[in-house]
């Protein structure tokens, strides 16, 4: 991969996806620039799960264009041809391996050979070891390597699963709600984790919680109905009249 | 790898017990007398090589469901088709001194009124080409299902439904008299292997060792391919499978890999039971004995490789005690056993064990700690 600071990564043009005559995405277009992290808000059923589905390869679109740094095409490739591309995504509801240790978790997320016949290797490497330790210490899970991730609390899970998403090294981060149902404490430090890591990422997330929004700091896209609703910085965006209609109903 | 292979105590221990006590029938049976207290009779023999080759499928199905969350309700098949090669092995070797007296057909064939050896049995005179038969041809029918199965991305219960239906198919397919495998009677009247005769307590022992070493290579494979990097993917695909896609894996293939292992072991498995049993016919693919191999590893404990071997032996000993006892009752007993694991040890009796030992150790942890 070869963008620059600056250059376009993500681009969607007129991106439409009807599940059963609904509309979830209706032309909606968002150009993401290497290295920036944008917020995308809007009310429930406003797209934006489906718009991560599109650009992830789990939906394909019935109509525009979704291409990926110089040229890759999104809408023709599945979700791992994606993934090995330089996109990772974390989902809303945090999904870990529950029945493996949080350094398997870790491990299985890190970059590396995907293949089936590449995978009969037993010990890990002393600089898989060490990277490990580096993504444990950053989502503050270092106490815990040994445990099963299904005995994490809720927020553990979560940045757990950035930690696997900091393993991958993709160049865009999909982050979904990364926040929801964590403590006021742990939402502060998430949206520093995300600051932090959007120094060598470029980042869309997701989030209700406009009190995050507002702590990232960084430009906002609403979404309503399936398409862009207005963008820009969050003051500008929460004082615009049809935003705030959408959220506040008439 | 030396680590990964003996690291589980339950496996280790497993293999250690079957080594031990299929030596032990071995010995019993050849170096005592009959009328001795330390003999073994012959039928104790064959029967505990049945297990055997019950115990090897079992560990098959368990790599695939227990670890890869594929509910195979057709391993049968894969089994029927590795006893087949070797009854055809078997058929063939009978030679001139089958009842019609053919130098080459099997008696079926001439029953038939078939002037020559169809295409298909060519080649199954030679040990060695008939035993890279009986896994190549559960291996590759493995790859085919497999393959078009898990990329159309085909999984749960609909998997088990088509996995039904494919041993059912099978089933119906060797009934037919024109497919030239015996039709409903199979194949039968088998005299010799490897230039022993099959009847002689040398031989079945020899048949039980051979299980024996088969069922220890099985969890020696199965262990290695559990404990590596193949092993932790295979887990997470169970768990969750659309995650290791955004991961950039790809779960067909390695379902894929664990499904054709688990084929081929189920094939020797039934290589190695036809000349224990002495037939081989098309009921061997009925659906319910795919789903009591199924239930034989619910039993013994899913995801632990030693409760495959565990629950296969013990059901399969139950078994033999209704049947000859008290055969009207054994299909109740089955279903209550299912009933009674399902609610009372839903892991299965290794997969109970593994769970008490968990719960002392985290038990035992604040005494051992500093007060």
């Amino acid at each position: 991969m070869t963008t620059q600071q600056g250059d376009t990564l993500l681009y969607l043009d007129g991106v439409t996806v009807t599940f059963d005559g609904f509309r979830a995405l209706n032309t909606l277009s968002l150009v993401l620039t290497a290295g920036e992290m944008r917020a995308v808000i809007g009310p429930n059923g406003a797209g934006k799960t489906t718009m991560m589905d599109v650009i992830t390869g789990r939906t394909r679109p019935d109509a525009g264009k979704a291409i990926f740094g110089d040229g890759h095409d999104l809408t023709r490739l599945d979700e791992p041809a994606i993934a090995a591309l330089g996109i990772g995504r974390k989902f809303q509801k945090p999904t870990v391996f529950e029945t493996q240790t949080v350094e398997d978790n870790v491990l299985l997320a890190l970059e590396g050979d995907r293949r089936a016949r590449r995978a009969f290797r037993f010990a890990s490497t002393l600089p898989e070891r060490e990277r490990i330790d580096q993504i444990l210490e950053t989502v503050h899970l270092s106490n815990h390597r040994e445990r099963l991730a299904g005995g994490l609390s809720h927020g553990q899970k979560q940045w757990l699963e950035i930690g696997m998403l900091l393993a991958q090294d993709p160049e865009l981060l999909l982050v979904d709600e990364p926040v929801a149902g964590m403590t006021d404490a742990e939402t502060e430090e998430t949206s520093q984790l995300l600051v932090e890591i959007n120094r060598s990422h470029s980042i869309l997330v997701v989030e209700h919680d406009i009190a995050f929004v507002r702590a990232l700091g960084v430009k906002v896209t609403c979404l309503h109905e399936g398409s862009v609703l207005a963008e820009g910085s969050i003051d500008h965006v929460s004082a615009n009249p049809r935003v705030i209609e959408v959220y506040l109903g008439r | 790898m030396r680590t990964a292979l003996f690291s589980d105590r339950l496996v280790v221990a497993v293999a250690i017990i079957v080594a031990l006590v299929t030596f032990a029938i071995g010995i019993g049976n050849l170096a005592f007398p009959p009328g001795s207290v330390l003999h073994v009779p012959t039928y104790v023999v064959s029967l505990s090589g049945k297990y055997l080759c019950y115990a090897l499928l079992a560990l098959g199905i368990d790599l695939v469901w227990g670890y890869g969350g594929i509910l195979s309700l057709g391993h049968g098949v894969f089994f029927g088709l590795g006893g087949y090669a070797m009854g055809m092995h078997l058929m063939r070797l009978i030679g001139p001194r089958g009842v019609y007296g053919h130098a080459v057909l099997p008696d079926f064939m001439v029953f038939l009124n078939w002037k020559e050896l169809p295409w298909y049995w060519y080649g199954f005179d030679s040990f060695a080409f008939a035993m890279l038969m009986a896994m190549l041809v559960p291996g590759l029918l493995a790859f085919g299902f497999g393959f078009l199965a898990f990329r159309a991305r085909v999984s749960g219960v609909y998997l088990s439904i088509i996995t039904q239906a494919l041993t059912f198919a099978t089933m119906l397919a060797f009934f037919r008299n024109d497919m030239g495998f015996g039709g409903n009677n199979g194949l039968t009247d088998f005299r010799e292997l490897l230039g022993f005769s099959l009847r002689t307590d040398e031989m079945r022992v020899g048949l039980l060792w051979a299980s024996g070493v088969a069922v220890l290579l099985g969890l020696a494979v199965c262990r290695l391919m559990v404990a590596s990097r193949f092993g932790k993917v295979l887990l997470a695909v169970r768990d969750a499978e659309a995650r290791v896609r955004f991961l950039g894996y790809r779960p067909e293939s390695y379902k894929l890999v664990a499904l054709v292992v688990s084929a081929v072991m189920a094939g020797i498995a039934g290589a190695l039971y036809v000349p224990q049993v002495g037939i081989i016919n098309p009921s061997e693919f009925a659906p319910m004995n795919s789903i009591e191999a199924v239930i034989w590893v619910a039993v013994g404990g899913r995801g632990t490789l030693a409760g495959a071997v565990v629950g296969a032996v013990a059901v399969n000993l139950l078994k033999t005690f209704f049947t000859t006892r008290l055969p009207e009752i054994w299909l109740f007993a089955l279903g209550g056993l299912f009933i009674l694991v399902t609610l009372l040890i839903p892991r299965g009796i290794v997969g109970g064990i593994v769970t008490a030992e968990r719960r002392r150790a985290v038990g035992a942890a604040p005494i051992a700690g500093p007060a």
